[in-house]
């Protein structure tokens, strides 16, 4: 994917200025600049609840509608940032809704129909996510098929198997206690299901920001031939990012049949094109410019936070969308504004 | 293929073409031009020379129309041109960048046709006549390429030919004599490349085209231009003939001062170092059997022309290209057919690449992410001392000078000189035991090029042993303790000591050339 944008032509190299300290000042600028720009989103988060806070303070304002902000979208939330992974070494992984909606629906025949405990259950459905990345792993890194063709493929594969599988029915009588762990047990008041999502945040910002294996990873997505030459092994990095994916997608499938407390063969699907919409909206926050986990989570709701707005103010279903999809386009158009500014200045 | 060339226009107008007068440009406050003035003639080949910063890049993009000036005027074929030049084809420019503006994956002829049809009005493209066309063109300037191959499939010479040629037909199309502007087409060429190239631009200046030749490589502008002019610091710091200047005047105009030379250490070198790396039948798709060795402190050079393989050296010897062999370190033997650039590194090599952008760093990252990419294996695999980190990118870019002073910088930014200073802060940093260097002063100015010699000086003290692959003789002359000659593919000479002059590499790396192959340069001379 071509996610990099090469800057080694931009005009900035012009005013080379000849001593270091005549640079101070529009350093300074350029840092106040830079922190609009990181937390923009956060703003625009704050915002939306401002103005929806002032227009029906009594129902948006309650400690209830946050819960249900915070609590309902865990599932995306999981499923962003396990596509964050790939996205973030270069590559496309079309199969993270798929694999939640086969992992969904594998847990439930395995426990309803079967008969097996919970907690077997999970981790056998968490292996076959794991195995479902490894697979899309070989198909890109050790085949070399193009990351959007290969997890295209493996994608309407899942989804062929879970219509099999499934008999296209609703797989209900899920497990109470996955219903209780994945929604109903709340802490601070927001269902657990959040906090897996808070805590997958923290995990990964750390593994991005502290850790070499994150820097060689941000390292092989913009230049696996850099990468290469400087003894990054660049196909494993790919090939574990996948594999991440994977099982992040299957976690938030087993999440997902939580929170539902039954598994059906189609609404999982719907969750792929917002988990990208989330992964490139996060990428104009916190770290402008890179996919990151906390511009991720910061992303995801800000759009829920907009769209429980636009519902409690009786906005017709169709405006989430438009929302949706506004949101993003203009986020990332705004982000592109500065570059564009300085290209047509030349500086 | 001059008459070819001439076509259309056989008396060649005289007097000035192109003039520029009075040219003001700033960025937030910084002048970056201040007031240039530069006038070409018809038929007049010029040279722009200049350190990067000096304006020289800005005032090309002031003729494309890239950048409206804040003052000055443009006249070109006598008529003034509104500024900015967004019409510069109208004008009668046209533009060959360094990276010549090929679209790899398509084929000759689409990107032959692509600035045509993207000025085209018509919605049909007529591909039969086009084709003919196309291989006319290319043929009058004695380009006998397939017009269906793939850019990618072509010589680095032939695709600076094509994109010159192309330049050159669309100058030929409009109405006026016109400007080509050539903005260091030959950094990526083999010598014999450059020849053919100045053999068509001479052609087609014949005809009466200006062509603005702009360049670090001062040899080259000697050879092909008639006038030169010099920018420093945004102004116009000399333009005289090219004949009338000697290369220490040319020096002292581009950098203001005099240089302190770099004082390379005496040459004679002790064979008592100790052998850091040999290699025995070192062949790739391009190499055949070359043995060499390279001793503690010592900088071995590589040279040949294109397709001789010397390029190869260092990627095969750093695992990053298919190579068999045997090399040893330390007196451990390894097979170079199991290499990889994982390996090397453990084995204390390290390669600066000559593809800056694509090699050697990932250009949208900052200077501090890239300088300390080889510093991550010596934090511990789950936790990174980042406060260490950003110290050692501070320490970095201030130790080797790369400007501006801010690690934050985004690499891509940074002037070309700059981009290859802290590629050396990179791998030196790693006190490599071996530092494999492709072309290291490629599209580097002056000052820069002294930086980074001092820095190789400072490794080399430290006991590393450096193997240089170049195709810049002068270069090689200056820094190595012995030069290595490789044609088809082996060894064919060794140069040190007093036999070690820049005259002398070019010289035999031209004798030592293939009898066919130096037929063909015979070719290209009588060409010119």
């Amino acid at each position: 994917m071509t996610t990099s944008i090469d800057t080694s032509k931009d005009p900035q190299q012009v005013p080379e200025a000849p001593d270091a300290p005549g640079a101070e000042p529009p350093r300074r600028s350029r840092r106040t600049r830079g922190l609009l720009q990181r937390y923009a989103l956060v703003i625009a988060w704050a915002l939306v609840v401002v103005a929806f806070g002032s227009l029906k303070p009594d129902i948006y304002l309650s400690a209830a509608n946050f819960q249900t902000i915070f609590g309902s979208q865990a599932v995306l939330l999981l499923l962003s940032l396990g596509l964050l992974l790939p996205l973030i070494t270069g590559n496309f992984d079309l199969s993270i809704a798929a694999n939640l909606t086969f992992s969904s629906i594998l847990l439930a025949i395995l426990q309803v129909q079967h008969g097996v405990a919970l907690v077997p259950a999970i981790l056998v459905v968490l292996v076959v996510g794991l195995v479902i990345g490894v697979i899309n792993g070989f198909l890109v890194v050790g085949l070399g098929i193009d990351s959007f063709i290969a997890t295209l493929g493996t994608s309407t594969v899942l989804q062929g198997l879970v219509l099999a599988v499934s008999d296209s029915q609703t797989i209900s009588g899920i497990s109470s206690n996955l219903i209780n762990f994945a929604a109903n047990y709340r802490f601070i008041g927001i269902s657990l299901g959040f906090w897996y999502g808070v805590v997958l945040t923290l995990l990964l910002a750390y593994l991005l920001g502290f850790t070499a294996l994150g820097r060689r990873m941000l390292f092989v997505g913009r230049n696996p031939e850099v990468s290469r030459l400087s003894g990054v092994e660049v196909g494993r990095i790919q090939w574990g990012a996948f594999v991440g994916s994977g099982l992040i997608a299957s976690l938030a499938g087993v999440v997902y049949t939580g929170s539902q407390g039954a598994a059906d063969p189609t609404s999982g699907l719907g969750f792929l094109l917002p988990a990208f919409a989330a992964c490139f909206l996060g990428s104009t926050a916190i770290q402008p410019g890179r996919f990151n986990p906390v511009g991720t989570f910061v992303a995801v709701f800000f759009l829920v936070s907009g769209i429980t707005g636009l519902q409690i103010l009786g906005a017709e279903s169709y405006v989430q969308q438009l929302f949706y999809g506004g949101a993003l386009v203009l986020a990332v158009a705004l982000a592109k504004l500065p570059e564009r500014r300085r290209r047509k200045r030349g500086a | 293929m001059t008459e070819a060339a001439q076509g259309s226009r056989t008396t060649a107008p005289a007097g000035t073409n192109v003039s520029l007068s009075g040219i003001t440009k700033s960025f937030n406050g910084v002048q970056v031009l201040k007031g240039v003035d530069l006038a070409i003639e018809y038929g007049e080949i010029h040279g722009l020379l200049g350190q990067n910063g000096s304006g020289k890049s800005t005032l090309i993009k002031v003729l494309s129309g890239t950048y409206d000036p804040d003052a000055g005027q443009v006249v070109a074929g006598g008529q003034r041109q509104t500024l900015p030049l967004v019409q510069f084809a109208d004008a009668g420019f046209s533009f060959v960048h360094q990276d010549l503006g090929l679209i790899d994956d398509l084929s000759v002829l689409d990107n032959y046709l692509l600035t045509h049809t993207a000025r085209s009005r018509s919605w049909r493209l007529r591909w039969g006549r086009d084709r003919v066309a196309a291989r006319q063109a290319l043929s009058s300037h004695g380009l006998e390429l397939d017009v269906d191959a793939k850019v990618s499939t072509l010589e680095a010479t032939d695709r600076a030919l094509l994109a010159i040629v192309r330049a050159v037909e669309n100058v030929r199309h409009s109405s006026v004599p016109g400007l080509l502007v050539l903005d260091e087409p030959t950094v990526f060429l083999p010598r014999e490349g450059v020849e053919r190239l100045f053999a068509l631009a001479r052609s087609v200046a014949a005809a009466g085209t200006s062509i603005l030749f702009v360049s670090h490589d001062i040899d080259e502008v000697r050879e092909l231009t008639s006038r030169v002019t010099v920018l420093r610091d945004g102004q116009v710091a000399g333009s005289a003939e090219t004949a009338s200047l000697s290369d220490e005047d040319l020096i002292t105009m581009i950098v203001g001062q005099r240089l302190a030379r770099h004082q390379g250490e005496i040459r004679a070198h002790d064979d008592a170092g100790r052998v850091a790396l040999s290699v025995q039948g070192l062949s790739t798709s391009l190499l055949d059997d070359v043995d060499l060795q390279v001793r503690e402190g010592e900088v071995l050079g590589v040279t040949g022309l294109a397709g001789s393989g010397f390029e190869h050296v260092p990627y095969a010897l750093f695992g990053a290209l298919g190579a068999r062999g045997t090399m040893t370190i330390d007196d451990a033997p390894c097979e170079l057919e199991s290499h990889s650039p994982r390996h090397a590194l453990g084995q204390g090599l390290a390669l600066v690449p000559g593809d800056r952008k694509r090699e050697g760093a990932a250009v949208d990252l900052t200077v501090g992410d890239n300088v300390t990419l080889q510093a991550l294996s010596s934090h511990r695999p789950w936790r990174l001392r980042r406060r260490a980190l950003s110290a050692l990118a501070d320490d970095l870019v201030a130790q080797y000078d790369v400007r501006p002073r801010d690690a934050q910088a985004v690499y891509g930014s940074l002037s070309g000189g700059n981009q290859q200073k802290a590629l050396m802060a990179k791998w030196l940093d790693t006190e490599p035991s071996v530092l494999l260097l492709h072309e290291p002063t490629q599209g580097v100015d002056v000052g820069a090029r002294e930086q980074i010699f001092a820095a190789l000086d400072g490794a080399r003290s430290g006991r590393t042993a450096v193997v240089c692959a170049s195709s810049d003789c002068e270069q090689l002359a200056r820094i190595c303790d012995r030069v290595l000659v490789i044609s088809r593919g082996r060894v064919q000479a060794s140069l040190a000591g007093d036999t070690l002059s820049k005259d002398q590499l070019v010289e035999t790396v031209y004798s030592t050339w293939t009898p066919s192959t130096t037929s063909d340069t015979e070719t290209t001379k009588d060409r010119a």
